[in-house]
């Protein structure tokens, strides 16, 4: 039994000689007043005790994804010469931001096994089970249409680069339009298309400052923070009208 | 200058903010309407989320409204008395029109609903204020004299009261059913309504001109601060810094719109604000007859 299961240890070991070592520029970003979006440089190494496997070429894959949340699809038909919503379909989670930067053509850095296991390509980081509706698939490419338009998907082919088959740097930059939350970096060590290692760290995005107490009032007090909206555009309604009358007379 | 606005969760530049709160301050200014209808469309246009848009929209049309509302107090053009009738009647149809709101959310397709009302609305009202103003136009040309008001059906109704700004001597009934209708289409579209409210009040009480743009904004006021409340308790969408920068171009572009305002002559007044609501109409008009570009939209969960 023991040596059974040592030797199944030393099968398996060979899937786990590379593992990757990685690293972010921040991984903390804070939205301030002036928060124009932000670069992340991604760097890292392979880890490795043996020489470099000569069987098929190292591949990295860099994902990061921000949190996910539900997202209604529409679509517009036209209806007695009008165009208005007919059909939509609920995606029970997507995430708000979605990078994927690879070392090479996806059909050579991963399988698509794999991909369907760790989730790494865009449709797939889509959760989208029981769209009910038929074409259902026709909705979550608009999806990925319409944030690819906004950067917030982002699908980055050969962008990382590899040097000795054992350094390798990207970078991901993201948008101003970043929502609050914790961002996952994913590295992927893939050989032959089949993932050898993963290597998972979180990017922490929040609202700092006057931003966050903006925030937090508004969503704790919402009265008071209604009240001084209110308070505000009076004194500054009052105030525009004051300082006029002071320039004209 | 890029600024990240917290509830928006949006980065957008400040001065493209403040130019456009400037640009329809001036309008809100000139004839008394909060601006929103003009206003609202712009912010999704620039990227602000609808839901947010409406309801800061709501925060700004509060100040430039008090702003214009000032300086008309100074000027004596403003019935308060008209105005409070109106007033009661638009709190009235506002909690009326949310309830009408929520239950057509229900059905679905309000999205809808809120398009087409602006198109029918802008529409008629942006055609009856044209031809009427430009007739009004080449009568003066003409050099007739102006025709006295008419003794209609707003005269033959109990309840009748002076409002003594306005130089009438009406029942209270005409004004408070005004005021609810306002209100209920106010909630409806997300707006003052001031351009519904400007023309009723005109062709359909008989008030002069120069008070009723006055009178209007100080509705105004109550009806937007009133939404601003509920949204902010209700939707958590007001955002406090989208609704500085606006308002503080609203505010001051709503003086200078009270100054070029009380200079014109008011059928040249009418015709301008019956071609700026027709001008919005037929741009909302195109939407829904065109086919648009991108068949498909996002919408937050949750909701069908």
């Amino acid at each position: 039994m023991i040596r059974a299961a040592l030797l199944f240890l030393l099968l398996a070991l060979p899937a786990t000689a590379e593992e990757v070592v990685a690293g972010l520029s921040q991984n903390r970003i804070s939205i301030t007043t002036s928060f124009d979006g932000s670069e992340i440089l991604v760097f890292g190494a392979v880890k490795r005790e043996a020489p470099i496997p000569q069987d098929g070429p190292l591949h990295v894959i860099v994902t990061v994804s921000g949190p996910s949340e539900p997202v209604t699809v529409r679509r517009k038909e036209r209806r007695f010469g009008i165009w208005v919503n007919t059909d939509a379909v609920e995606v029970d989670a997507a995430p708000t931001f979605y990078a994927v930067a690879t070392s090479g053509p996806w059909t050579e850095v991963i399988r698509d096994v794999e991909d369907l296991r760790h989730k790494v390509s865009i449709p797939r980081a889509i959760r989208s089970v029981g769209l009910g509706v038929t074409g259902g698939e026709d909705f979550v490419e608009a999806l990925i249409r319409i944030r690819t338009r906004e950067d917030r998907y982002q699908l980055r082919m050969g962008d990382v680069q590899v040097s000795e088959a054992t350094l390798f740097r990207t970078s991901v930059a993201l948008p101003a339009n970043l929502t609050e939350g914790d961002y996952v970096a994913r590295f992927f060590l893939t050989r032959d298309g089949r993932v050898l290692d993963l290597h998972e760290t979180v990017i922490d995005v929040r609202k700092v400052g006057l931003e966050r107490f903006l925030f937090t009032l508004a969503h704790d007090q919402p009265l008071v923070y209604g009240l001084m909206s209110l308070a505000i555009a009076i004194a500054a309604g009052w105030g525009a009208s004051a300082a006029f009358r002071f320039i004209r007379f | 200058m890029q600024i990240y606005l917290p509830i928006a969760e949006v980065s957008v530049n400040a001065f493209l903010l403040l130019g456009l709160g400037g640009l329809v301050g001036v309008l809100s200014g000139m004839f008394g309407v909060g601006g929103g209808f003009l206003m609202t469309p712009l912010l999704f246009f620039i990227g602000i989320p609808p839901a947010v848009a409406v309801a800061t929209e709501a925060n700004q049309i509060v100040a430039s409204s008090f702003s214009g509302v000032l300086a008309h107090l100074r000027r004596k053009t403003v019935d308060l008395k008209m105005g409070t009738v109106l007033l009661v009647g638009g709190l009235i149809g506002a909690a009326l029109g949310v309830q009408i709101f929520n239950y057509l959310r229900g059905l679905g397709q309000v999205d809808l609903l809120v398009r087409l009302s602006y198109v029918v609305f802008l529409g008629i009202i942006g055609s009856l204020m044209f031809v009427e103003s430009l007739r009004a136009i080449r009568k003066a040309r003409a050099g007739t004299p102006p025709q006295r008001r008419k003794h209609g059906l707003v005269h033959a109704l109990p309840f009748k009261t002076r409002f003594r700004t306005s130089g009438l001597y009406i029942s209270v009934i005409p004004p408070l059913l005004i005021g609810v209708a306002v209100g209920i289409l106010a909630a409806i579209m997300g707006v003052g309504g001031g351009f519904i409210m400007v023309p009723a009040m005109i062709y359909l009480l008989g008030m002069p001109t120069k008070v009723v743009v006055g009178t209007s904004l100080f509705q105004i006021i109550f009806v937007t601060g009133f939404t601003t409340l509920l949204h902010a308790t209700t939707n958590f969408t007001v955002d406090v810094v989208l609704a500085v920068l606006l308002l503080i171009g609203g505010v001051v572009g709503a003086q200078i719109g009270t100054r070029i305002g009380t200079r014109m002559k008011a059928e040249q007044l009418r015709i301008l604000l019956a071609i700026m609501v027709l001008a919005v109409c037929g741009r909302l008009a195109l939407d829904l007859l065109l086919e648009p570009s991108e068949l498909y939209s996002l919408g937050g969960g949750g909701h069908g």
